[in-house]
């Protein structure tokens, strides 16, 4: 068994349709344990007081929408070096989800600025950050629609994810050079000092996880889906031939 | 390759496009920002850096859809495919020629605007500096986003929403220069940064273009 055998559609999909339900059920479980744990189960920070809950949901779907970014990258450089169909059309079913998930981190963090901060929105460099890569998330989903030629589409985002990858980790340097921020340091670094305290932690890390698994099974759910797209196009064309 | 720019640079200024437009674009922008937020010079003082950069940058974006579009129009495109020149040297010679009509005439006019926008006179070597170090990058990337878009019907919506935020380390680190020369800070730490992406673009983007216009072309 390796990787590159799943480049055949058949395969993925036999593949997948057995992995699917299990992924989905996983994610349903880590989710609700991790979020109910961390609503309900888990004392009142002493200064943020209630507020502090919405870390559970912020902090995860942050994570995911970076990682969904650096998913497509790695899936867009198989794509390019081996010509690995179900890679490029796992980087195509990532970028949704991917700014979805920014969408949710900015949402929740704009309600969890007000209290705390004062203010929905201010120009630190995290939050500055997100919305650029936010913006980076546009563009590709943009020039993913606008090609009709697949194979074409796969080689020309699978380019602009490269080359916006570059530029979006250069503006999170520019954003922190351009601005001082107000937004926290890191709360899961593996260096211990700097983490939030370990009653928050192990429910946050339960529901990070579900979120992981969440992102799994919706882009394996979405990547089926395009695939299945692609196979009916297809026979529409063969019966149009025909 | 030296026909090649000399060609392009031909085209832009006899064909009456790029060359003007994107500098009476420039005029027009710093005309009517005072108009918009009032004439007050301790009011646009501060906004100049900014503004003067801002439309460099939308300036540039102006003249991106035509430069492989008209090539790939009437096949020349494809006849630069099949000549000895690698595609990744066309893209060179491109992005150059678009920097030669657009980025070194919009440097030598922000001067003169800068007066229409009350820049302290301090930040102005530091402005034109700026945006001679600054406006390859500007060029280079729109090169990249062009050929992306080049085979597509509307591609020239779609060509702003992949640039412009390509565009936005470039325009921190531009106006950021601009701000301190103003207020009479070092300038160098944005200054080098801003050089340094220039030069990644001019040494990294040609290749990214090149395979972009192979994808494009098969």
């Amino acid at each position: 068994m390796s990787l590159w055998e799943y480049a055949n559609p058949r395969r993925f999909m036999a593949l997948s349709a057995a992995v699917l339900p299990w992924t989905w059920g996983l994610a349903i479980a880590l989710c609700a344990v991790g979020l109910t744990w961390g609503f309900f189960f888990t004392p009142e920070d002493f200064r943020m007081g209630h507020s502090v809950k919405i870390i559970y949901i912020h902090v995860p779907s942050a994570f995911i929408a970076i990682n969904a970014w650096f998913m497509m990258l790695v899936t867009s450089l198989i794509w390019l070096i081996r010509r690995h169909h179900v890679s490029a059309l796992a980087a195509r079913a990532a970028a949704p989800v991917g700014l979805i998930m920014t969408a949710v981190a900015l949402l929740t963090g704009a309600i969890w600025g007000k209290p705390m901060w004062g203010t929905y929105w201010e120009w630190d460099p995290r939050l500055t950050s997100f919305l650029i890569l936010g913006l980076f998330y546009l563009g590709y989903i943009a020039l993913w629609s606008a090609i009709e030629e697949a194979d074409q589409a796969a080689d020309l985002t699978s380019i602009l994810c490269l080359v916006g990858t570059v530029f979006a980790v250069l503006s999170r340097y520019a954003a922190q050079f351009w601005n001082q921020g107000l937004h926290q340091g890191a709360s899961l670094s593996l260096d211990k000092e700097e983490n939030v305290a370990d009653v928050f932690w192990l429910p946050l890390v339960v529901s990070l996880a579900g979120f992981v698994v969440l992102f799994l099974a919706l882009v394996l759910l979405r990547t089926r889906t395009e695939i299945r797209r692609r196979r009916l196009h297809a026979l529409t064309l063969r019966d149009r031939l025909a | 390759m030296i026909a090649l720019l000399l060609r392009d640079l031909r085209l832009a200024l006899r064909a009456g496009g790029g060359f003007g437009l994107g500098l009476g674009f420039y005029l027009v922008l710093a005309t009517l920002v005072p108009l918009a937020v009032g004439p007050q010079p301790d009011l646009l003082a501060p906004i100049a850096p900014g503004i003067l950069w801002l439309g460099a940058l939308l300036a540039c974006l102006l003249s991106l859809d035509r430069l492989w579009a008209l090539d790939a129009e009437d096949g020349s495109l494809d006849l630069l495919a099949t000549s000895p020149l690698p595609l990744e040297g066309a893209a060179t010679v491109k992005a150059l020629g678009h920097w030669l009509t657009t980025g070194l005439p919009l440097t030598v006019i922000a001067a003169p605007l800068s007066l229409l926008l009350f820049l302290p006179t301090q930040a102005l070597p530091w402005l034109v500096i700026s945006l001679a170090v600054g406006t390859p990058a500007l060029s280079w990337l729109g090169t990249f986003g062009a050929a992306l878009t080049v085979g597509l019907k509307r591609g020239s919506l779609l060509l702003s929403l992949l640039v412009l935020p390509l565009y936005i380390p470039t325009l921190v680190f531009g106006a950021e220069v601009v701000r301190r020369g103003g207020e009479g800070l070092s300038v160098a730490t944005p200054l080098a940064i801003l050089g340094a992406i220039s030069l990644g673009c001019l040494a990294i983007l040609p290749f990214a273009t090149g395979a972009a216009l192979r994808a494009n072309l098969r």
